[in-house]
């Protein structure tokens, strides 16, 4: 516990500091934690952490489709940006489906979406040797739930760091 | 012959009384006025109480197998006037008749000092009185279970002048804890249920096994390591070998029905091509070359053509092919995207998923895609198996917010039944009729 509260503050320090560099006027929000964008130097745990504004760690898409709509992009658009600041990091990519489809078309339809987001990522400059695809298909739903609320959480491609430099 | 492999010994009893000189089938299963017939099956006795437990026992699982088929309606032993034995060798068959039995089982049973079991069963025609079928089965005493299912297997088989299923087994992904952390193992069990048993110890996600045509093997999909690759179990030792080496995740595995080939897809950068492997010289061939998924193959019985699902069109529809991936024919052309196509046995229908309006549907069409007939419906219903004399399907289904389970149903849509299992079920497939 003390290690990763240890940990825990390094990160937040580092993030402070990317916070103070990257800001280049000021804002009328008081909050400025809330329109900073996260670094793309700081670990990947702080760069997708929604609670400190971070990017996603995922993307979503629509019923029985893989292409990335705008917001998408942007999110994977950052996740270039910091491979791009981690020489050594590579990312998996996973794939996922809800639950309102057959076991094996959602298999080939969860390779898809990752590989929709591995495309772009190579066309963003990453070397493909740096990218792993993986699909689950309908196994590993983010959240239960047996509603349009749920599934929609569930279409998702999740970029997870892999190997050293994350 | 090994003792330990040589499951039943079969012989022909000689008949009690004139035996007609062609096994005609009692009833026409698929005549549309068809009601289940009326069948009482009288325990067979013994001569000790350890034979007549043993009796007992057999007499559950035959009346459990028959009733679950829906073809049988098997009368309630409580109403049987003739229930002091004698009716072994000597049915008095005006008291039969008077319970309303159409067909009468009787049937003697010995336990054997070298620890075997002999069943002598007789099938009667309760209005002639004359003997349908007269056999004998013997086997090691644990192995009773299975003399019970194949006294089953030839009950229905006089009655009905079908292939009986009983005699098989079933592979299936048993499913245990939440949604978002389930664990999926490997598990075999008889058809009706019983002697469950777990294949793999949950570690591994695994997904959709299926048997070989001796039913001793099983190829299957698990995330070793987190790759998803198609393997094969030899079921008794455990053994197990990856399929190929491939580059990218291979899934949907089934054998060609003589053994000797997978079929299979690979999805190598997103794009999902179905390949068959020779399991002797490791030969591979890919089959179909679209940027569509291109998934779910199955062969036909006689292994000359292939269904198999695609969305080449826009959504998923189900295909034919020859097995060389030529003269490609779509032949689900109704509105609603259709799955999981699997070619029955005899080689007469081809089974499916069919999910419209939010609803998932399990039914049967024609090869050439005419005569489709929906069979049952659900929140979710997925993954039909055929059992071996093509008559009837298992599937799993879920209620929305359920768990998932099995059920089977027969070809006419009548007689859906779930099959029992210690926790959630998915992904079954039938064995063939089992030899050994």
């Amino acid at each position: 516990m003390r290690t990763r509260a240890v940990i825990a503050l390094i990160a937040i320090a580092i993030f402070s500091v990317g916070c103070s560099y990257d800001k280049k006027e000021p804002e009328n929000n008081t909050r400025a934690t809330d329109t900073s964008r996260p670094n793309p130097k700081v670990s990947w745990s702080d760069f997708t952490n929604s609670s400190r504004n971070g990017y996603s760690d995922r993307v979503f898409f629509a019923f029985d489709q893989h292409d990335l709509d705008t917001g998408a992009r942007g999110t994977v658009e950052a996740w270039a940006a910091w491979l791009k600041a981690h020489d050594g990091a590579r990312i998996l990519v996973e794939g996922h489906c809800d639950e309102r489809g057959t076991r094996e078309y959602n298999l080939a339809l969860g390779a898809r979406r990752a590989n929709a987001i591995r495309d772009y990522l190579i066309a963003l400059g990453v070397p493909a040797t740096r990218i792993r695809t993986v699909s689950y298909g309908k196994e590993r739903p983010a959240v239960a739930g047996a509603d349009e609320e749920a599934w929609a959480k569930n279409r998702r491609g999740v970029a997870k760091p892999s190997g050293s430099g994350s | 012959m090994s003792r330990i492999l040589t499951a039943l010994v079969l012989f022909a009893l000689a008949a009690g009384t004139a035996a007609p000189a062609q096994a005609e089938p009692v009833v026409r299963i698929d005549d549309p006025n068809f009601s289940p017939l009326p069948i009482a099956l009288a325990v067979p006795k013994g001569s000790t109480e350890p034979e007549n437990d043993m009796g007992r026992k057999i007499n559950e699982v035959v009346s459990n197998n028959l009733s679950r088929s829906g073809l049988f309606r098997t009368l309630d032993p409580a109403t049987f006037i003739q229930r002091d034995g004698s009716e072994a060798t000597a049915p008095q068959f005006s008291s039969w008749k008077s319970i309303g039995a159409q067909t009468l089982v009787t049937g003697r049973v010995f336990l054997r000092t070298n620890g075997d079991v002999r069943v002598e069963a007789r099938v009667w025609d309760v209005s002639s009185g004359q003997q349908l079928l007269g056999r004998a089965f013997e086997t090691r005493t644990n192995n009773w279970r299975r003399l019970a299912h194949k006294l089953s297997d030839a009950i229905y088989e006089r009655i009905t002048g079908e292939k009986g299923y009983f005699d098989t087994r079933v592979v299936y992904i048993s499913e245990q804890g939440p949604a978002i952390k389930r664990v999926k193992r490997l598990a075999i069990m008889d058809q009706d249920g019983a002697n469950n048993r777990f294949l793999t110890d949950g570690k591994n996600l695994v997904l959709t096994p299926r048997f070989s045509p001796s039913a001793q093997e099983i190829t299957f999909l698990e995330y070793v390591n987190g790759r998803p690759r198609v393997y094969i179990m030899h079921i008794d030792t455990g053994r197990r070998e990856i399929v190929g080496d491939f580059p990218g995740m291979t899934f949907a595995p089934r054998f060609s029905p003589d053994g000797n080939q997978i079929i299979m897809t690979l999805e190598t950068g997103g794009n999902s091509e179905i390949y068959t492997m020779d399991l002797r010289t490791r030969t591979v061939k890919r089959l179909t070359n679209n940027p569509a998924i291109d998934t779910s193959p199955s062969f036909s019985p006689d292994g000359k053509r292939i269904t198999f699902n695609s969305d080449r069109s826009g959504r998923q529809k189900i295909y034919v092919m020859n097995a060389d991936g030529t003269g490609v024919t779509r032949i689900s052309n109704r509105p609603g995207r259709y799955a999981t196509p699997v070619w029955s046995p005899r080689g007469d229908l081809i089974a499916f998923t069919k999910m419209q309006g939010g609803t998932f549907y399990i039914g049967v069409m024609r090869p050439d895609g005419e005569g489709e007939r929906i069979l049952t419906r659900g929140f979710l219903a997925e993954g039909p198996t055929w059992a071996p004399n093509g008559r009837v399907l298992m599937y799993f289904k879920q209620s929305r917010g359920g768990q998932a389970q099995l059920y089977t149903i027969d070809l006419t849509g009548r007689n859906e039944r779930q099959v029992p299992t210690p926790s959630g079920a998915s992904d079954p497939a039938w064995s063939p009729l089992l030899v050994r």
